[in-house]
């Protein structure tokens, strides 16, 4: 890397030194207390729908839970922020909109 | 120089728009690119769910146990990966090695029980016209019609966690690298013979297997052409790579594994 490269870097790292290792272990902890959730739900033969609403609910706020905090895009400033989450998101609206139509039938199919 | 530009980085340049590295620039824009992919097939798999009737639903009890302990383990892994880049920016060059091992031994824990369920699943008759035949498991098969009938499970199944899968490979092997660097080849070229000699001829993990001699191929190329210490900015960004795979995870785990469960 070069001499400006570095020094970025180096002032990343001084941020990374601030933050506790308490942090990391409640997050861990959040993500895995979810997945017993997930797991329990599914133990309780829910309905499909309301399943799959909850299921995805949880998904999001564990993926924002890794971003945020594992993948450190809290600490980002807000340009990188925007720019990786809007443009994400807007590529998966896009496909969702493909899907869409078609979203709901899952609720009359009866797939068990 | 090199001092002015670490302690006073406005003086010498105009800061990052995105105000950090272009290495993690590029990681993050590698990552975004990565999501469609993944995108695409999670959108494939739960299109053909609900345009199909008759979707099966092949994972018993057991199976969601085995997928649950899998998940378990990638949210493990990124815990201890976290904490290696905490070492890593603390300059604690032991404690980054051994985080990054543990790191790597959960994921290659993931690979093992996915492995297993794959074949499980491939016992029983679910599977894909590519793969080789089970000797002996036709007639009893609980899959052996779904494979017939509903073949748009099998692919979108075996696809999108395959890819998973491979991704998963490849970021135990980049762990390795930047944890053990040149010493890595040989052990992941014993792998390589250990995967390949160990699991039959008919299962799909025999070919599979040279992924591994591939990437020590590939990483002998890279640390032959670019020899470097790996410091904590190369740790952070193969960071981002590995809680990315764990990321991904998070949204396959319910909508293939608990949607299709089959509690009885």
């Amino acid at each position: 890397m070069d001499t400006i490269q570095i020094a970025i870097a180096e002032r990343v790292a001084e941020q990374h030194r601030h933050h506790g290792k308490a942090l990391f272990f409640w997050v861990w902890g959040a993500l895995l207390l979810m997945t017993a959730i997930e797991v329990y739900l599914t133990y309780q033969n829910m309905q499909p729908g309301k399943m799959l609403t909850i299921l995805l609910g949880l998904s999001l706020v564990k993926a924002a839970l890794i971003i945020g905090y594992f993948m450190h895009l809290k600490y980002e400033v807000s340009s990188m922020k925007w720019l990786t989450m809007c443009s994400v998101v807007a590529c998966l609206i896009l496909m969702t909109i493909f899907f869409f139509p078609d979203a709901f039938r899952i609720l009359y199919l009866g797939v068990k | 120089m090199a001092d002015s530009a670490v302690h006073d980085i406005q003086s010498v340049y105009e800061p990052s728009l995105f105000g950090t590295y272009s290495k993690k620039i590029g990681m993050w824009l590698f990552l975004l690119s990565d999501s469609l992919t993944f995108g695409a097939l999670l959108y494939a798999y739960s299109y053909g769910r609900i345009s199909t009737e008759g979707w099966p639903t092949p994972f018993h009890s057991e199976s969601i146990v085995n997928a649950t302990i899998m998940t378990a383990f990638l949210l493990t892994s990124s815990l201890t990966m976290v904490l290696a880049v905490r070492a890593s920016v603390h300059g604690d060059a032991k404690g980054q090695r051994l985080w990054l091992l543990a790191t790597m031994l959960c994921g290659t824990g993931f690979i093992v029980l996915h492995g297993r369920e794959w074949s499980n699943l491939i016992a029983e008759g679910l599977t894909l016209p590519m793969f080789p035949k089970v000797p002996g498991r036709e007639a009893a098969s609980e899959f052996v019609n779904v494979s017939k009938t509903v073949p748009q499970f099998g692919a979108t199944f075996f696809g999108l966690t395959g890819m998973h899968m491979l991704h998963v490979t490849l970021g135990v092997i980049y762990l390795g690298v930047v944890a053990l660097r040149r010493k890595f080849i040989p052990i992941l070229l014993v792998l390589w013979l250990v995967a390949w000699l160990a699991t039959p001829a008919y299962s799909p993990f025999h070919y599979g297997a040279h992924v591994l001699l591939i990437g020590a191929i590939v990483c002998s190329i890279i640390l032959w052409l670019k020899p470097k210490l790996y410091d904590s900015s190369d740790v952070e960004v193969a960071g981002l790579y590995w809680h990315f795979v764990d990321l991904v995870w998070m949204f396959i785990f319910p909508l293939v594994y608990l949607m299709s469960a089959k509690i009885l």
